[in-house]
């Protein structure tokens, strides 16, 4: 084909690229303008890192440690509701954190179903506030991502090698020699460097449960600075000291960090002969089942608690849930606006580092974003007038390296199989975006549309830097219930939440795969 | 007339090179080892690999750095010649303009050419609810629509059991005889090419050979094609 023929116009791609860097060069300007650097890091800045670092460390090793056995467990097993088991398994990754928080304060809380418990037994409770509640909510949202990775690398493993270590009598200790410890080997790392960069720019979890200068994440230090002193500078400050961890760490991580599978596929059983023996089966249905427990019961807790406090609603939780629901349903439009060309550049691009601009928004935290583009707000106009424009930016420049990951690979195949064709028929630029680019990506669109949709309307991060009671987002407006003590009207608004992020999730899924040819 | 003018294609430590004409209207099959080229050479002739040296003219015009959709030419290629998320009709109907909703006449056009392919009814189903013969059918009802002056084949039917493939090799013949246009088809059976083909081009060891006829060629084969053929 003639030098320069593409099936697609990067224009497009590149313009989004530089949107997107140009937004995120902007906050840094802002950062730039205000921050102190002459008075350096003080023990609370130093003590906020630690903790930042430690809390991920921690979530990030234990999630792994955890899920090997449960991993292992669910790939052998064959037992009712595994299917559902595994679906579920997706669901923190769409849970908006503050509603978790909530069902987690049920379970384990000062006056949770366990310290009930534990009380009848006569032992001491136990606090979920501080770096052991952090590191706790931490594992709820990653186990099932560690998961997920390593249910999804057993299955990988071919049928063959099963067979041949049945065939040729292995024991347990051959068994993990020559499959297992590889297989771990090949995605522990990676599962390990994600769950580490999640957590370091955690902010709602920390916010609800840390607190006090002994569990401070560097992310919430930036929101106390901000709201409590209104400090600019140290906001500053604490924001370049989120780039150098959260980024360095993002950047080191992207060549760990594996390829993630959303999709179908793992409900695929494979015939197994090992671990027959009684022990074996004992233990492997004890890990499920306290896994499943694990998951199932905070979650139970929402439906229950939240079916008792709608009647308790008040009318604010109604409006600031329209609030979030057209905020999300912008940010959906804006990531399809600057995902799905990029996306066509990364694609036919034949040089792999474009792909590394989509990666900036693992690499910046959201409240650091926020900051830099106050700062730069701040003087011309009144940022709470801002809050709702730059939630959506935000929303959508976080959702950017998921959408990235989930839409290459598929125009990627798309090109290489029917590239040819389109160009001998003269399809080209938008009509190979309309006639094939999008309809044969059509249910990874509705996937990345959908988890955007779930992760915009459930978050909670710059909207509390920007927000005030006339605009605020419902994930906002539960925080205040909480703070405020209204228990029974914050379980309300978090059942509303919960349908919320994943109904959308769960309309944009479906729409994708609805009459999807293979 | 096609002229390949002293091309070559350079890929990595492999070259091609070729310097003969073809006549308009002509049928030519491309035939020799696997891995001689032959798809290579049909790719370059379609815009879809690039020269590294020589000019491909058609009608007397460098089409040498023209896309693959400005040559004048329809190309089928072995597999993924329809996209399965559209019907058949639309399939067909991107042969003549590369949008999804057509005017009536141009409606009437594709109805016209999936009859004559065989295919009258199909228009409203999805490919994979075709078989692999109703398949290339429908690409075939394309090109009908296309109405280029070339159509290039390479290796269209190798899925497809003798019979059919007989079959499937008339009606290219005739499609193109309607549509007066020539065919080059890459194929790996000597008996299809006696089928179609006027004449053959051998290509082996680095070269394409220009057409000679096929009768003459294929009972008299060179050494190389005798080798080739077994």
């Amino acid at each position: 084909m003639a030098r320069n023929a593409k099936p697609i116009n990067n224009a497009a791609g590149i313009a989004a690229a530089t949107f997107v860097v140009a937004a995120v060069l902007l906050a840094f300007v802002g950062i730039g303008l205000r921050v102190e650097t002459f008075s350096g890091l003080g023990p609370a800045e130093w003590q906020a890192i630690r903790f930042t670092i430690l809390q991920s460390l921690l979530s990030a090793f234990l999630s792994c440690v955890l899920a090997i056995p449960v991993a292992r467990a669910l790939a052998r097993r064959r037992f009712w509701g595994r299917a559902f088991l595994i679906t579920l398994l997706g669901a923190p990754f769409i849970l908006p954190v503050i509603v978790a928080m909530l069902g987690l304060l049920a379970v384990f809380g000062r006056s949770g179903a366990l310290n009930d418990i534990l009380a009848m037994l006569g032992i001491s409770k136990i606090s979920i506030y501080g770096l052991q509640g952090v590191v706790l909510a931490h594992v709820f949202f990653n186990l099932p991502l560690a998961i997920r990775l390593l249910v999804h690398g057993w299955q990988g493993v071919p049928a063959e090698r099963f067979r041949l270590s049945a065939q040729l009598g292995f024991g347990r200790g051959m068994m993990f020699r020559l499959i297992e410890l590889p297989l771990l080997m090949r995605i522990l790392p990676g599962a390990f460097a994600l769950i580490f960069v999640i957590c370091l720019t955690s902010f709602a979890v920390a916010l609800t449960l840390g607190g006090g200068p002994r569990a401070t994440t560097v992310e919430l230090a930036i929101y106390q600075a901000f709201r409590f002193d209104f400090n600019l500078g140290r906001a500053a400050l604490l924001s370049l000291v989120q780039l150098f961890v959260a980024g360095g760490a993002a950047v080191l991580a992207f060549w760990l960090v594996p390829s993630i599978s959303f999709g179908g596929g793992m409900d695929r059983m494979q015939r197994r002969w090992d671990g027959q023996v009684r022990g074996a089966r004992v233990l492997d249905g004890a890990f499920i089942f306290i896994a499943a427990s694990f998951l199932t019961l905070p979650l139970l807790a929402i439906l229950t608690s939240g079916l008792r406090g709608m009647l308790e609603v008040p009318l604010i939780v109604w409006s600031s849930a329209w609030t979030s629901l057209w905020v999300a349903l912008i940010s959906v439009l804006v990531l399809l606006g600057t995902a799905l060309p990029m996306a066509g550049w990364i694609a036919t691009s034949r040089n792999g580092s474009v792909e590394v601009i989509g990666l900036l928004g693992l690499s910046v935290s959201p409240l650091m974003i926020g900051t830099g583009w106050f700062i730069l707000i701040y003087p011309i106009a009144n940022p709470t007038d801002w809050a709702l424009p730059v939630t959506i930016a935000v929303n959508a420049l976080m959702a950017l390296p998921f959408a990235l990951r989930i839409l290459v690979p598929s125009i990627r195949e798309t090109i290489q199989t029917y590239g040819r064709l389109s160009s001998a028929l003269g399809i080209s630029g938008f009509a190979m975006w309309r006639c094939v680019l999008w309809p044969r990506s059509r249910p990874r669109i509705g996937f990345a549309a959908g988890l955007t949709a779930a992760l915009s309307i459930g978050d909670l991060g710059v909207i509390a830097l920007f927000g005030d009671p006339d605009r605020s987002t419902l994930p906002l407006q539960m925080y205040r219930l909480m703070g405020s003590y209204r228990t029974d009207a914050a379980a309300g608004a978090a059942l509303i939440l919960l349908v919320l992020a994943f109904g959308l999730f769960w309309i944009m899924d479906y729409w994708g795969r609805r009459n999807a040819i293979a | 007339m096609l002229s390949l003018n002293k091309i070559q294609v350079t890929q990595g430590t492999f070259e091609l090179k070729a310097h003969f004409d073809v006549d308009a209207e002509q049928n030519v099959a491309v035939v020799g080892p696997s891995g001689a080229g032959k798809s290579t050479l049909v790719g370059a002739i379609c815009g879809f690999i690039d020269l590294s040296a020589g000019l491909v003219m058609l009608h007397g015009h460098d089409i040498t750095q023209a896309q693959p959709d400005a040559r004048d030419m329809a190309m089928l290629f072995q597999d993924n010649n329809l996209f399965p998320h559209l019907t058949i009709a639309q399939n067909v109907g991107l042969g003549i303009r590369p949008a999804l909703r057509l005017t009536g006449d141009e409606v009437g056009q594709v109805n016209d050419a999936l009859a004559r392919v065989g295919l009258t009814d199909f228009g409203t189903r999805k490919p994979s609810e075709l078989s692999g013969g109703q398949q290339s059918r429908a690409a075939l009802a394309r090109a009908l629509v296309q109405s280029k002056s070339w159509m290039i084949l390479d290796e269209p039917f190798a899925a497809l059991g003798p019979a059919l493939r007989a079959e499937m090799l008339d009606l290219v013949a005739e499609v193109a005889a309607e549509t007066k246009a020539g065919v080059m088809m890459v194929t790996h059976a000597p008996e299809d090419a006696r089928r179609i083909s006027d004449s053959v081009i051998f290509v082996a060891d680095g070269v394409a050979h220009g057409p000679q006829a096929t009768t003459g060629l294929l009972d008299n084969p060179p050494p190389a094609l005798k080798a080739y053929l077994g």
